[in-house]
């Protein structure tokens, strides 16, 4: 195995990297914990479902007693309105790593579609896209979100992952275009140009296939800027209107005053997730970096 | 006089799959007021023996063998005694030089800071001097080196590195990227280094022969990380009795021959691989007159002419 | 074969186009059939960039080109490609690093030639021998694997399975070993006399040019300085910068000359409009050169030079 792993340069050195290893192990947790969350729930439960309490499972049900501290029958106790805070917290952690893979993976291919097609054609088309993205640049997101999301009466998780990744490409865009500007000027390019192959080809065949690692950061960054807008939305009261998440929590923890009553189990962890998830996600990036970039790594 | 003497030097790279053996058993001297030449093909090694005078960075590390400069072993110095010699002693115009030269600082700092690292202050007269040597007008000292051109830059870089006299100046291929007509200039400009006495010595590294053979004294051709032959620049052209020299030499197109009436032959077959070098004569493979002995031994030392070694079996003395 | 006809190429600088770089400049000259013509100048010249233009891998912004009578641009992508080949100066960067070699191959097929694929993969093979490689230490392999050389000549391979008639070779041996060069070189005399292929040898080198090619054409920023018979150019040259270019190049037979002190002097090369272009560096100027058109004019037979003085002192 070991062995097998030398001969692969950059497989090693990813899995040999700490920060990679550390953060990939944070998040591998976290997702197994969504995955499991309503399963572990029904174990937390199982006093409400064995005394036939249907709704018990739905992370909206006023099912305990408002305020209550950790327990063993709450785990993270209740929040003002007896919902059960474990239960909101494992829902809330499924939306917002929903919204980190939709959001961040529409986000990543407008990008690099723009990207791509931008420096590759260059002359006029990647003018109009360079136009185009700047202007999304410079627009503060925020402002947009705001409006769409108060135009939409309701909104689930699905709507504000695609409002979040129809924002979130232009600088994606940008650096991809570069990127592609300094790979088409490479021989293999040019080889494939004076062999007539199709330019879509080029691009996707050709030019492409050497900047999956990079593709594959520009992925994770955006899946935890994604997870960062939405908990901003969510923040200021345009997160879903239905269903919860991570961000959702914190605003109405804050809303029904948490902090001054003392409810720390109300605030802290799902903070406390949001935080460790989006730092896990740049630490896993920069252990990438290091394993892609021969220049950063350590003997 | 020798100023260095190198002695059965070995210079590897660590890597994941085991050490490449980038200099193994290397044996000269730096005499007093010589341009001693080395050259090889890429991968020799020729780089790698040079940078580990002056800057030994991981993963290059010392495996073996001395370098006495001044009565003093280099290979066993620190980090903060080796960059005492730098500049001093031993001072070197890196390959890329054209991109040497930190981007943030003006050279007129880059030039300070220096100075100031080897608790010197800056005599601007001397600079300026020196500036003008190279065809540089002092109007550089205040500038950043992206406002200069390569070839400026390059030049600025040679004004750096000898500006504290060093007894032995290293050149590594600093003539490569340049085109035929500047080539000449940087050259003529190392030498009037020489004249003025400002360096002692040189060290000129490149894979260009005919270029070396405007300007050096003695050369060393270097195989796979090993001298194959050492001697007067003149006698080792004309003379050459290694054959890897000869066949090298045979393969140049030289302005002299075309292909229609005289075909030149390139050597069979390429440089053995570093990570496991071949036993005996690492040119074995590629030899026209190897004998078996060459594959089982490593060649010995063997004198052919005043002040000229070759290491092969098949030679007489 | 190709023959170009006062071909301009302008890089636009900023963002309306409004500066430009004049790459080339004005340049006529012709490539027979089964002749090499080296391309030689400095870096700056224009000569990758006219190597470039033959290629259609850019556009010219005057002149023509013409393969066959035909002008270029008229030519399907297709049709063109069959015919006119390149090979360019960095053989790790002509290869894709994460595909293995057969890829240039396989696009070959697929977009130029549409062969069943056991003959098309016979002949693949009979082009690597016919370059002095064995098929099995090319095919199958990662372009790691193998040394610059290798690279080079499966590249002229893949233009033999073409069956180009024209190929140009842009500074394809500047960065092989020396051991290695003299043997691409060889490759390309042995398939002008072997098949009567064209080939414009692009290079800074000229010993190189000097000896592989029929035709020499030296450019000086943009321009041709002088041109024709190699023989003639090499060993009766007339224009100052193609004397100053051969008296610098170092060779093993002769020691360099110290240099003229006004060969030391670089002019301000971009702000001089009008006249000679090699007047700021010139040691023979004179005022009439200021006021010379740059063109071409005889010297002897096959043989033209763009100097107002020559015949002169």
């Amino acid at each position: 195995m070991k062995e097998w792993l030398k001969k692969h340069d950059t497989l090693y050195f990813m899995l040999t990297n700490k920060r990679f290893v550390g953060g990939m192990i944070f998040i591998l947790s976290m997702v197994t914990l969504a995955i499991l969350g309503p399963w572990l729930a029904k174990i937390e439960l199982r006093w409400y479902l064995e005394n036939g309490v249907k709704e018990a499972l739905d992370p909206t049900a006023n099912i305990g007693i408002p305020y209550s501290p950790p327990s063993s029958q709450h785990w993270l106790g209740t929040n003002s309105f007896g919902q059960d805070v474990f239960l909101q917290l494992v829902y809330g952690l499924r939306s917002s790593l929903l919204i980190g893979i939709i959001g961040g993976g529409l986000a990543t291919f407008i990008g690099l579609v723009v990207g791509f097609v931008s420096g590759y054609s260059g002359g006029m088309i990647d003018e109009l896209l360079m136009m185009l993205t700047n202007i999304m640049l410079v627009i503060p997101t925020m402002a947009v979100l705001i409006i769409i999301a108060a135009y939409l009466p309701y909104r689930g998780v699905m709507i504000e992952s695609v409002i979040i990744g129809f924002t979130g490409w232009p600088w994606t865009a940008r650096a991809v275009r570069s990127e592609t500007l300094s790979l088409k000027s490479r021989g293999f390019v040019h080889l494939a140009r004076i062999s007539a192959v199709k330019p879509m080809r080029i691009i996707f065949g050709e030019i492409a296939p050497n900047m999956l690692s990079y593709v594959f950061m520009v992925f994770i960054l955006q899946f935890g800027g994604s997870i960062l807008a939405a908990v901003g939305l969510d923040f200021i009261g345009l997160g879903p209107t239905r269903g919860t998440s991570l961000g959702l929590m914190l605003q109405q923890a804050v809303l029904w005053n948490a902090i001054q009553l003392g409810m720390w189990w109300w605030i802290i962890p799902p903070g406390a997730i949001i935080t460790a998830l989006v730092a896990a996600l740049y630490t896993v990036n920069t252990g990438l970096d290091e394993a892609f970039n021969p220049k950063l790594r350590e003997m | 006089m020798d100023i260095l003497k190198v002695d059965d030097l070995k210079v590897y790279y660590k890597t994941l799959r085991g050490s490449v053996k980038a200099i193994d058993g290397v044996t000269f001297t730096i005499r007093k007021g010589e341009v001693l030449g080395i050259a090889g093909e890429s991968g020799c090694g020729k780089s790698t023996l040079v940078n580990f005078f002056v800057l030994p960075k991981e993963p290059m590390y010392h495996a073996g063998g001395s370098v006495i400069l001044e009565d003093k072993d280099i290979t066993k110095l620190s980090k903060d005694e080796l960059r005492k010699i730098r500049y001093e002693k031993i001072s070197i115009i890196p390959q890329y030089s054209m991109d040497a030269l930190s981007p943030t600082k003006k050279i007129r700092v880059i030039i300070r800071d220096i100075m100031r690292e080897h608790g010197r202050h800056v005599d601007y007269r001397l600079v300026e001097e020196r500036l003008e040597m190279v065809n540089l007008s002092k109007r550089v000292l205040d500038m950043y080196p992206v406002e200069l051109s390569g070839g400026m830059r390059q030049r600025a870089t040679m004004v750096v590195s000898t500006l504290l006299n060093p007894k032995i100046l290293i050149a590594d291929e600093i003539t490569s990227a340049l085109d035929v007509s500047t080539q000449k200039f940087v050259i003529e400009m190392l030498m009037g280094f020489m004249e003025k006495k400002i360096v002692d010595s040189m060290v000129f590294i490149t894979h260009d022969l005919s270029i070396l053979y405007q300007i050096a004294t003695r050369v060393m051709i270097l195989y796979a990380g090993k001298v194959v032959e050492i001697g007067p620049m003149e006698e080792v052209i004309k003379r050459p009795v290694h054959p890897y020299t000869k066949a090298l030499l045979y393969s140049l197109p030289e302005m002299n021959v075309r292909f229609k009436e005289k075909r030149l032959e390139g050597i069979p077959g390429h440089p053995p691989h570093l990570l496991n070098p071949p036993r005996g004569c690492r040119f074995h493979d590629r030899c026209p007159i190897a004998k078996n002995r060459c594959e089982e031994e490593e060649p010995p030392m063997i004198k052919v002419g005043e002040d000229h070694y070759v290491y092969c079996w098949e030679v007489k003395a | 074969m190709i023959k170009i006809e006062n071909l301009t190429k302008i890089y636009s600088t900023g963002v309306v186009g409004r500066g430009g770089i004049v790459a080339v400049d004005d340049v006529s000259f012709e490539i027979k059939t089964g002749e090499i013509v080296s391309l030689v100048g400095e870096s700056g010249s224009g000569k990758t960039t006219i190597g470039k233009l033959i290629l259609r891998l850019i556009k010219p912004t005057k002149g023509k080109i013409y393969f066959a009578g035909r002008e270029i641009s008229r030519y399907k992508p297709l049709e063109y490609y069959r015919n006119v080949q390149g090979v360019f100066q960095d053989p790790f960067s002509s290869f894709n690093p994460i595909y293995k070699v057969d890829r240039i191959f396989e696009n070959v097929n697929r977009y130029l030639l549409n062969l069943p694929k056991s003959e098309f993969w016979g002949k693949v093979e009979e082009s690597l021998k016919s370059v002095g490689l064995n098929p099995r230490d090319v095919l199958g392999k990662y372009p790691h694997q193998m040394s610059g050389g290798q690279l080079q000549r499966t590249l002229i391979a893949r233009a033999l399975v073409i069956g180009a008639k024209f190929l140009v070779a842009d500074e394809i041996i500047s960065m092989l070993d020396a051991s290695t060069r003299v043997d691409v070189l060889n490759i390309l005399g042995d398939l002008r006399d072997s098949m009567g292929l064209s080939i414009l040898f692009v290079t800074h080198d000229l010993s190189l040019g000097y000896y592989i090619s029929d035709t020499t054409v030296i450019m000086y920023r943009g321009s041709i300085v002088e041109m024709g018979d190699t023989e003639k150019v090499f060993k009766n040259p007339v224009h100052p910068y193609t004397k100053m270019l051969l008296e610098s190049v170092p060779t093993l037979d002769r020691k360099w000359k110290p240099s003229e002190e006004i060969f030391k002097v670089e002019g301000d090369v971009t702000s001089f409009k009008g006249g000679c272009k090699y007047y700021s560096r010139c040691p023979f100027r004179k005022d009439v050169c200021r006021e010379f058109d740059g063109k071409l004019s005889e010297v002897e037979e096959n043989h033209w030079a763009a100097c107002i003085l020559f015949g002169g002192d």
